[in-house]
C-alpha cells in the first residue's frame, strides 16, 4: 500500500467495521471467548472496538515511520506483522480490565484465535478485494470519503 | 478502418448529440486535402471543411494515439458503460502494446523476460485486482509469487510481471470490450477546436482506405495519448553519427543494436556504456551475461554523467539510495506517486514549487536489483567493469575501427577507445517535435507545463482548449511534470482514464462507476464475459 494518513485511518475503521464485525459475528460462537453467546460477542466486538480505536495511535506512528521511506510505501509485510505488538497491545488491555464492555479477561487462546482470524481476514481485504468495490481507493492512498 | 465503415457511421452517425450543433452541414467541393483556409484558422466550422471536401464522421469521443493510454482510456468508458459507437480509437499502430513492445525488445527485455512494473499496475484491469503475482501462482500451481510479493522489497526484489504475460493480457481485454472494432487508422495530423463546440480531430487514413487523402472526426471530447514524441540523441553522438555515417558503432539502447552483442561474440572487444537508468541497467546484464555464457573477454566503460555516491536527499525523510554512480528505486518515481502521500502533495503545487518537487524525486534511477548488484561487483573485482564520472565532450572514429570518447570529468580529461558506445540515456525529444501537439500549441491557449511538457488540469484536461462544451484531455508521456507524476506508466494511465471518465460523469457524458457497477464489472472481467 502507499497509504496517506486520512487514508490509513479511514481504512482501518473500514475493514475492520465490514470484514472484521462479519468474521467476528461468524467465528464467535465457536471460539469460547465467554461461557455465555451474549457475553461471547459483547466480548468479541467490544475486542474489535479496541483494535480499531487504538489502532488510530498505531496509524500515527506507522504515517511516522514512513516518513523515513523513500518511496512513502507500506509494504504488505509491514501491515501484516504489525498484528503482532497489536495483539500484544489490546491483550495488556484486556489483562488490565480497562476495555469497556469486558468485565473478566478472556482465555488466552480464545483472544488469540479471535485476533488472529480477524487481523488476516482485515489484512487480506486491504491487499486486492478492497479494490472491487471501491475503484478509486488505491489512488487515493486508502481514503474512501 | 474501411471505406464501408466509413461510409456506415457517416450515414449512420454517432453524433445525435452532436446533430443540433451542425446545422451548416453542406456537401463537399473541394479536393478532400488541407486547405491554406484550414491551416490558418485556429478554429474550424464545418462549412469550412465541407468547403475542402473533407468527409466528416461523427464519434462522441476520439482517443488518439492507439497505444497503451488510449487503451486504458477505452477499457475505462466501456466499464464504465460507454457504447462502443460512442467512442474511435485513432491510431497508425496494429494494437495498443505494439510500441511498447518494440521498446522493450529492443531494450532487452523480450520474451519471457519480466519488466519493471508493479504487481498490480495491469494495464488490462482497472482494479488491479487479482494481481499478476496472483494470476502467475494460480497458473503455475505455485505459492511463489504470493510469497515473493508478502516480503517484498524488503526481503526480496520488487516482483515484477513477465513481459508475456502483460501482453497476453491485455490481449484478453481487449477482446473483452471489442477494441479492435473502435479503432480508425491512420495518422493524425491535427487537433482543431470547433466552432460551436467539440473539435476536429483531421485523420490521413491509411492508404487505399479512404477516398480522400484526409477525413476529420468531429468530437465532442477528444483525448491525446500520443505517447513519447520521440527520442533524442546526445549531441555528442549526433553529430558523430551525422559526421562519420556510422550506425553500426555508436547506437542508442533504444533501437535495434543486437549485432553489438553478436560481434562481441566472436571476438574481444571494449563497449562504452552511457546513462544511470533502468536501460543501461539491462544492457549491462545482457553484457555480463553473453560475458558468463560464451567465455567472452569483453571489458565494460560506464559513463555516468550525474554520479551518486550515495545516498542523497535534502533530509532524512526524504534521502534516496544509491551508490557506484547509479540512483536506486523501485521504479521510475517513488512509489507513493501512483496513490499516497507524493500524488496527494504533487497535486497542491504549482510552478517552480512542483518543478523542485519533480526534481527531487526522479532523475535518472534504477532499481537495486541484487542479481545486478552482483554481477557488477563481480566485474569490479575482475577489473572488466570501470565505471567513472565524466560528459562526452565529443567522440570520433579510432585505430582499428573503434571509437574514441573524449570524457571530461572529476578525474580530468580522459581518451577512452572502445569498439563500440551504446547510449542509454534515453533523451526525450521536445513535445513540439509531435506534430500535433505543435499544432496544438500553436493553435490554441495550450502552455507548457514547468518540465516543459502539455499542461493539464487535475482532470486532465489540457489548460486552455476548451471549446464549448467540449474538452480536450492528455494523458501519459506528455504531460510529464503535472499535478500527478508518473503518467507514463501503467497505473498512470489509469488514473488518468478515472479522472478523464469522472470528469465526463460530471459532464453528464457517462455514468460514474460506483461500488454496485464496479463489483459487477470485477466478475464479468474474471469471467471474461463482454462488458
Amino acid at each position: 500500500m502507499v497509504p496517506t494518513l486520512a487514508g490509513r485511518v479511514q481504512t482501518r475503521l473500514f475493514v475492520l467495521a465490514s470484514a472484521g464485525a462479519i468474521v467476528t459475528a461468524v467465528i464467535t460462537p465457536f471460539i469460547g471467548i465467554a461461557s455465555s453467546p451474549g457475553g461471547a460477542y459483547e466480548a468479541a466486538y467490544a475486542i474489535l472496538a479496541t483494535i480499531a480505536v487504538i489502532g488510530i495511535i498505531w496509524e500515527l506512528i506507522y504515517h511516522l515511520l514512513m516518513q523515513w521511506r523513500w518511496e512513502k510505501d507500506w509494504p504488505a509485510l509491514f501491515g501484516l506483522v504489525s498484528g503482532a505488538w497489536e495483539g500484544a497491545a489490546v491483550w495488556l488491555l484486556l489483562a488490565a480490565h480497562v476495555v469497556p464492555g469486558i468485565s473478566t479477561t478472556p482465555p488466552l487462546p480464545a483472544y488469540l484465535l479471535d485476533f488472529i482470524v480477524v487481523w488476516l481476514c482485515a489484512w487480506l481485504a486491504t491487499q486486492g478485494p478492497m479494490r472491487v468495490p471501491f475503484i478509486r481507493w488505491r489512488f487515493r492512498g486508502g481514503r474512501l470519503v | 478502418m474501411t471505406e464501408e465503415w466509413q461510409r456506415t457511421t457517416v450515414i449512420g452517425g454517432f453524433g445525435a448529440e452532436l446533430a443540433q450543433l451542425v446545422p451548416d452541414r453542406m456537401p463537399g467541393e473541394g479536393g478532400g486535402d488541407l486547405t491554406n483556409e484550414l491551416l490558418d484558422a485556429p478554429v474550424w466550422t464545418d462549412r469550412m471543411l465541407a468547403a475542402a471536401g473533407i468527409p466528416v464522421i461523427d464519434a462522441p469521443f476520439v482517443t488518439v494515439g492507439g497505444g497503451m493510454g488510449s487503451f486504458a482510456m477505452v477499457d475505462y468508458l466501456r466499464i464504465a458503460g460507454v457504447p462502443p459507437e460512442r467512442i474511435r480509437v485513432l491510431t497508425n499502430i496494429g494494437f495498443p502494446w505494439q510500441t511498447y513492445e518494440y521498446l522493450t525488445r529492443v531494450s532487452q527485455i523480450s520474451g519471457d523476460s519480466r519488466i519493471r512494473s508493479d504487481s498490480s499496475a495491469r494495464p488490462d484491469n482497472i482494479w488491479g485486482f487479482p494481481s499478476y503475482a496472483l494470476q502467475e501462482a494460480w497458473q503455475d500451481r505455485s505459492l511463489a509469487p504470493l510469497w515473493h510479493v508478502l516480503i517484498e522489497p524488503v526481503f526480496a526484489d520488487y516482483w515484477t510481471p513477465r513481459r508475456s504475460m502483460v501482453f497476453a493480457a491485455m490481449d484478453r481485454e481487449s477482446r473483452r470490450i471489442g477494441y479492435e472494432k473502435l479503432i480508425a487508422r491512420g495518422a493524425v495530423r491535427m487537433v482543431r477546436r470547433r466552432f460551436g463546440g467539440g473539435y476536429f480531430v483531421l485523420l490521413t487514413p491509411d492508404a487505399g482506405t479512404s477516398r480522400t487523402k484526409r477525413v476529420a472526426y468531429r468530437a465532442r471530447f477528444v483525448h491525446l495519448a500520443v505517447g513519447y514524441p520521440g527520442l533524442r540523441y546526445l549531441p555528442d553522438l549526433q553529430a558523430y553519427r551525422e559526421e562519420h555515417q556510422d550506425y553500426e558503432r555508436v547506437v542508442a539502447a533504444y533501437e535495434p543494436h543486437e549485432h553489438v552483442y553478436e560481434t562481441l561474440k566472436s571476438r574481444a572487444g571494449t563497449v562504452v556504456v552511457r546513462g544511470g537508468g533502468i536501460v543501461a541497467s539491462r544492457v549491462l546484464q545482457r553484457l555480463f551475461d553473453d560475458r558468463a555464457k560464451y567465455q567472452l573477454p569483453t571489458s565494460i566503460i560506464h559513463v555516468f554523467r550525474t554520479y551518486i555516491d550515495g545516498p542523497h536527499g535534502p533530509h532524512p525523510w526524504m534521502r534516496r539510495k544509491g551508490d557506484h554512480g547509479w540512483a536506486y528505486q523501485g521504479f521510475n518515481y517513488p512509489k507513493s506517486v501512483w496513490g499516497g502521500q507524493l500524488k496527494a502533495r504533487m497535486r497542491k503545487l504549482d510552478g517552480q514549487d512542483r518543478a523542485d518537487l519533480y526534481k527531487l524525486i526522479g532523475g535518472t534511477n534504477t532499481p537495486r536489483r541484487r542479481l545486478w548488484q552482483r554481477q557488477l561487483a563481480d566485474g569490479r573485482a575482475g577489473g572488466y567493469y570501470r565505471d567513472l564520472q565524466g560528459v562526452v565532450e565529443r567522440a570520433e572514429p579510432g585505430p582499428g575501427g573503434g571509437v574514441v570518447s573524449y570524457v571530461t570529468g572529476r578525474d580530468g580529461e580522459q581518451r577512452i577507445t572502445s569498439d563500440f558506445v551504446i547510449d542509454c540515456t534515453g533523451l526525450e525529444a521536445d513535445i513540439s517535435e509531435h506534430r500535433v501537439l505543435a499544432d496544438l500549441l500553436k493553435n490554441t491557449a495550450a502552455v507548457r507545463n514547468p518540465l516543459g511538457r502539455l499542461e493539464v488540469e487535475r482532470h486532465f484536461e489540457v489548460k486552455g482548449t476548451a471549446s464549448g462544451d467540449g474538452a480536450l484531455y492528455a494523458s501519459g508521456a506528455a504531460t510529464l511534470g503535472g499535478y500527478f507524476p508518473g503518467p507514463d506508466h501503467f497505473v498512470g494511465m489509469q488514473i488518468a482514464a478515472q479522472e478523464i471518465a469522472d470528469d465526463l460523469a460530471r459532464r453528464g457524458w457517462c455514468e460514474k462507476i460506483g461500488p454496485v457497477r464496479s463489483t459487477v464489472q470485477w466478475f464479468k472481467w474474471l469471467a471474461g464475459t463482454p462488458v
